[in-house]
């Protein structure tokens, strides 16, 4: 089938000519090693997929004076906050910096570090508003990094917002008094 | 005991099927994928479960890692625009022909005073490590609030949208520096912006 057929239909018989028996295959070979050479050129050196990316929105930045701020008032037993230090660890705690009401806590990222803590707060808030407005349910988190943590510790924390489904976080600036929280569990060196 | 008559069977095979598949992967190949530019700064991004896409156009991507910020913007018009807009910012004169090579440009990291140089450069070389010695971003000359203004402008004249902006950073890249360029764009009341990730598996 797929041969050039290069051999003489048949002999000159009786005088008559007759005309040649031509093979309709072409041998296809080379032009099949040649598809695929460049099929693997292409693969390698081509990126097929686009990058992935993670939207992040920050809070709008008020050059007010403090005073004229708007002021939100949210209790504080809706709060965490993630203070992010170095050795891809952080510390965490509950409520209010000056009297939290659990922690301040060392741990560390991942499954079984963070996730199963703001998994378990998110269920303390919702079952202490349950019956008010949805809106009010919600855990907030607040997500500060200090100057030892990394880029990598960054997204970290946000993926694992994305996969407890905490809706509201934001990203704020630490203060010195939670720099001497972390640096009193090890994660903070001047 | 009888003869078992073994049929001639011919070696050949009948390629055109394969041939046709061949050409259809290759074709396929050939429109689908953008070729693989080799970047100034290589970095390493961190991975998250997020799958939201990078979007195609009127994109600015800034690339930080090892305390050098670079950056890059998709399309050529749009970086025809921002470079005229420097220019006449920066008062420094570039004939067409500089346009034109910039235009062909992905990202870059230098000052705008040596941006001249790296136009002249070949492709090959612009892209040598540690040529290009980032893009400055302190206070007293922040050059990056520039250009990211500059494509902003010029993302609304010609397409007549607010420019995406993606951040890139390598994952070791410490925090502050990260911060800065959030706080440069902050300060351009640009709140929302895309943070380039890698694909990481579901057990994290």
């Amino acid at each position: 089938m797929a041969e050039l057929n290069t051999g003489d239909g048949g002999g000159k018989k009786k005088g008559h000519v007759r005309s040649k028996k031509q093979n309709a295959g072409v041998d296809l070979t080379a032009m099949v090693d040649l598809a695929f050479l460049l099929i693997t050129f292409f693969m390698l050196t081509t990126s097929l997929s686009k990058p992935q990316s993670m939207n992040l929105a920050m809070p709008d930045k008020e050059d007010k004076p403090k005073d004229q701020q708007q002021q939100l008032d949210v209790s504080e037993d809706r709060t965490m906050t993630l203070l992010l230090g170095e050795k891809n660890q952080m510390v965490w705690y509950y409520g209010l910096p000056t009297e939290p009401i659990e922690g301040p806590e060392k741990i560390g990222y991942g499954k079984n570090g963070i996730r199963k803590v703001i998994l378990d707060k998110k269920q303390v808030v919702k079952s202490k508003y349950a019956g008010q407005d949805p809106k009010k349910q919600d855990l907030i988190v607040l997500i500060k990094a200090s100057k030892k943590s990394t880029y990598r510790n960054l997204v970290d924390v946000l993926d694992e917002m994305a996969i407890a489904d905490v809706k509201i976080y934001a990203i704020v600036d630490i203060t010195p008094d939670e720099n001497a929280m972390l640096e009193k569990e090890g994660l903070y060196t001047k | 005991m009888a003869k078992v008559k073994m049929s001639k069977k011919s070696t050949k095979i009948d390629m055109t099927a394969m041939c046709d598949v061949a050409f259809l992967l290759l074709s396929f190949f050939v429109m689908t994928s953008t070729a693989k530019v080799p970047e100034p700064l290589p970095v390493d991004m961190p991975a998250s479960t997020r799958e939201t896409k990078l979007p195609d156009t009127d994109l600015a991507t800034i690339t930080i890692g090892d305390k050098k910020v670079f950056f890059g913007m998709t399309g050529q018009d749009l970086r025809r625009d921002a470079i005229g807009k420097i220019a006449e910012k920066y008062s420094i004169q570039f004939t067409e022909e500089e346009v034109q090579r910039f235009s062909l440009i992905d990202g870059f990291g230098v000052p705008v005073g040596n941006l001249k140089q790296l136009i002249a450069l070949k492709g090959e070389e612009r892209n040598k490590p540690g040529l290009q010695p980032g893009i400055p971003y302190d206070s007293l000359d922040n050059q990056l609030s520039e250009w990211v203004l500059a494509a902003r402008y010029a993302a609304r004249d010609i397409h007549g949208a607010e420019l995406k902006i993606a951040i890139k950073g390598d994952a070791k890249e410490e925090y502050p520096t990260v911060k800065k360029v959030i706080d440069i764009l902050q300060k351009q009341k640009v709140n929302k912006f895309f943070l380039v990730t890698g694909l990481r598996s579901e057990d994290f």
